[in-house]
């Protein structure tokens, strides 16, 4: 059973999905659940505690160690697979596009407004954040953005883009 | 208004600047708007103010021309939504505000028009005509026809249906709004509509031009330019692209997106209409200027429109009835063979055709077109039009596409190039009697900037990595240039101030879909970011940064 499909409210969102988006949706639940059986992770929750600040007043304590679940996302090749299917699937890519950016800021860049580490990915994607980035929290389950963030942080290895398709960008067309 | 006039010449009378003194040009004051990202709005100047609208979050600023460095009269801040720029296209750009009797009108980012006392800046009302969570947006300058406050809506790429509503002067009521897709009722499609050509011509088009119900999520955007001939009684604007950009979910003609319409502004209906790009697979929007001229053609006077659009043709059309006079390519193009003069509609490269998951390479222009949104001027004293445009081309592979409302509903992976020659930007002076360019002048980036035309024989346009030039009207010679503080996407214009002399000005602030990658802080490593505009601006952050200033310049005091 995928978890989208526990939730009647998460269902009546996705419902209101083209059947090309909800099938594309149930496909990537059933890799999830043969993945499973696999290596590939999967979380029936979101992080414990995220903060989007590296400022804490006073000398209050600093968040807690790397979440757990997060660091059974964080590079996993199944995961980062999966992700980039939804990543497509949900048209994180129209903003994004292949980790340069364009309407959304450049994932790539190793630059995270909100925080780079998996969990605080994790939150933006879940949460929203105000200057455009939606909340997905109500479309899509844990696993699933677990699946998106790890995704979205492999993008910033710093190397060439992976997805570049074609011809470099200083080529001229000739007539 | 921004175009100077209904017919949008953008040709000012005045003749001060001049071809023998422009050479001492300066800087008379400069404002910065606060906001560092593309700034496309032309200043307004009416009663001895200048008017400017940033882009988001869209603050007004009055300046009072009467004093010493035109200071602050007042400022309005419309606080729009943030979460509207994760929903705008191309950067969160505005193209500035209109002036009519007194008042001063807008529109926001998130979907609102505003009028203000540009006496005073308050608000006399406000209108909100979309939703962010649909995807719409608004960035277009409003026009005020017959007592009508004239507004269309953005967000061609991620599934919006396009609109035009008209909305009263005095209350912001909406009198009426012409959909760019569905019934004919939604169009304002009545019995006094006759296009010229039969496939413009039949029920309900805006449906039956599309499979089952993709006309509600189909695009048809007006982000662009209204023009009003007040003899005819009729407005012209033409609407953007369909969606999605992948051009196999949507068989059919895909009417009435890049669209040329001509509509009763009294009540919205439409008289004709003439489809720019049926079935457009390459974002050719149809949303560029139309200059209304009366020229003549074989002899006889003829009331056209000029309008030069994405697909790199430069369209005569007689605007009383729709037809298209003449269509040459004013640049170069290889996706559109011709333009069919007894059907209207152009001939297709069939190499040039895009496909779900094949890589169709060098389509010449790319999906900017070989001119974007930003609009040509006209000069009544050489008789050309000076337009400022790109020399782009680009790789295009559609894939399937689910929509998700208020996401991006494209569909293709796009890499911009340079076109042959490799200068990516190109200012043409062109004859439309005699249908050729008289003079180019080749620029290293994009044009991303208006033009204007002067009596003073001088045409003014500025670059992105940050130059304002002006040149000979005649011969295309750079006469003056200056280098302000960041790109020039912006519009020029001049004015009469106070003390009875000329002044240009201009906004400079780079950004808008050419400029996403320095005012969005893109990554040059992706040349498919920005709809695949990085693919040809990877190098911008090198010429310039990103910045809000408006210039304003005259010649010295004597």
């Amino acid at each position: 059973m995928c978890s989208p499909c526990r939730n009647p409210e998460r269902s009546k969102v996705i419902a209101r999905l083209r059947p090309i988006a909800v099938a594309a949706l149930l496909a990537v639940a059933a890799n999830n659940a043969e993945a499973q059986q696999d290596t590939a992770p999967s979380a029936g929750r979101g992080p414990n505690e995220v903060s989007v600040t590296s400022l804490f007043p006073n000398g209050a304590t600093p968040p807690r160690p790397p979440d757990a679940i997060g660091r059974r996302f964080e590079g996993n090749k199944l995961a980062i697979a999966d992700g980039e299917l939804l990543f497509n699937q949900m048209n994180c890519t129209g903003c994004h596009f292949n980790g340069g950016g364009g309407m959304g800021p450049a994932l790539m860049s190793g630059h995270w407004r909100y925080g780079g580490r998996i969990e605080q990915i994790y939150e933006s994607i879940a949460q929203g954040r105000p200057n455009g980035m939606p909340s997905w929290q109500f479309v899509l389950g844990p696993t699933q953005i677990w699946d998106l963030a790890a995704y979205a942080k492999s993008l910033s290895v710093p190397a060439p883009s992976a997805a570049s398709q074609t011809a470099a960008p200083d080529t001229s067309v000739k007539p | 208004m921004p175009a100077k006039n209904y017919a949008a010449t953008r040709f000012s009378a005045l003749d001060e600047i001049n071809g023998a003194n422009v050479s001492n040009l300066q800087v008379a004051f400069a404002f910065s708007t606060g906001v560092d990202h593309g700034q496309e709005a032309a200043p307004i100047v009416a009663n001895n103010t200048m008017f400017i609208v940033t882009p988001y979050p869209n603050i007004v600023f009055a300046l009072d021309l009467t004093k010493p460095g035109a200071p602050i009269k007042w400022s309005y801040q419309p606080h729009p939504a943030a979460a509207s720029q994760g929903v705008a296209c191309c950067d969160v750009v505005n193209r500035g505000a209109t002036y009519s009797d007194g008042k001063l009108f807008f529109n926001t980012l998130d979907d609102n028009t505003i009028a203000l006392d540009a006496e005073t800046g308050k608000v006399i009302w406000k209108t909100k005509l979309g939703d962010i969570n649909t995807g719409e947006t608004i960035t277009m300058a409003p026009l005020v026809v017959k007592g009508k406050v004239l507004v269309g809506d953005s967000g061609g790429e991620l599934g919006v249906r396009g609109w035009l509503t008209a909305l009263d002067v005095a209350t912001g009521k909406i009198l009426w709004r012409a959909y760019a897709t569905g019934p004919d009722r939604d169009v304002l499609i009545g019995p006094g509509f006759r296009s010229f050509y039969p496939s413009d011509n039949g029920a309900d088009l805006g449906v039956t031009t599309w499979p089952g119900d993709a006309w509600q999520t189909g695009g048809g955007t007006m982000w662009g330019w209204i023009a009003y001939d007040p003899d005819l009684n009729l407005i012209y604007y033409g609407t953007g692209n369909p969606g999605p950009w992948n051009q196999e979910q949507r068989p059919g003609d895909n009417k009435w997106t890049t669209t040329l319409f001509a509509r009763d502004p009294d009540t919205g209906e439409a008289k004709w209409a003439l489809q720019y790009n049926p079935h457009d697979e390459h974002d050719y929007d149809g949303i560029n200027e139309q200059i209304l001229v009366d020229m003549n053609v074989d002899g006889k006077p003829r009331k056209v429109l000029l309008h030069p659009d994405r697909n790199g043709h430069l369209y005569v059309v007689d605007r009383e009835s729709g037809e298209i006079i003449s269509a040459n390519p004013y640049g170069y193009v290889n996706s559109v063979l011709g333009i069919d003069l007894k059907t209207g509609r152009p001939v297709m490269n069939p190499d040039k055709l895009t496909r779900v998951g094949v890589v169709v390479h060098d389509i010449c222009p790319t999906a900017s077109g070989l001119k974007d949104w930003n609009p040509s001027a006209f000069s009544p004293l050489t008789g050309l039009m000076y337009i400022p445009h790109e020399n782009l081309c680009m790789d295009w592979k559609s894939r399937s596409v689910s929509y998700i409302a208020g996401t991006p509903f494209v569909g293709a992976e796009v890499v911009s190039k340079a076109g042959p020659g490799g200068n990516r930007g190109e200012f043409t002076a062109w004859d439309p009697v005699e249908r050729k360019a008289v003079w180019t002048i080749k620029e290293d980036l994009p044009l991303w900037s208006g033009a204007m035309a002067t009596a003073g024989g001088l045409v003014f346009y500025g670059t992105m990595d940050g130059w304002f030039k002006a040149v000979d009207a005649k011969t295309g010679e750079l006469k003056w240039q200056f280098k302000t503080g960041s790109g020039i996407i912006g519009q020029p214009v001049a004015y009469r101030g106070p003390d009875g002399h000329e002044y240009v000005a201009i906004l400079s602030g780079v950004g808008g879909w050419a400029g996403a990658i320095v005012a969005g802080d893109l990554d040059p490593r992706d040349p498919t970011g920005a709809l695949g505009m990085i693919g040809v601006m990877a190098d911008l952050k090198t010429k310039t940064a990103a910045g809000g200033t408006l210039y304003v310049f005259a010649l010295p005091k004597s």
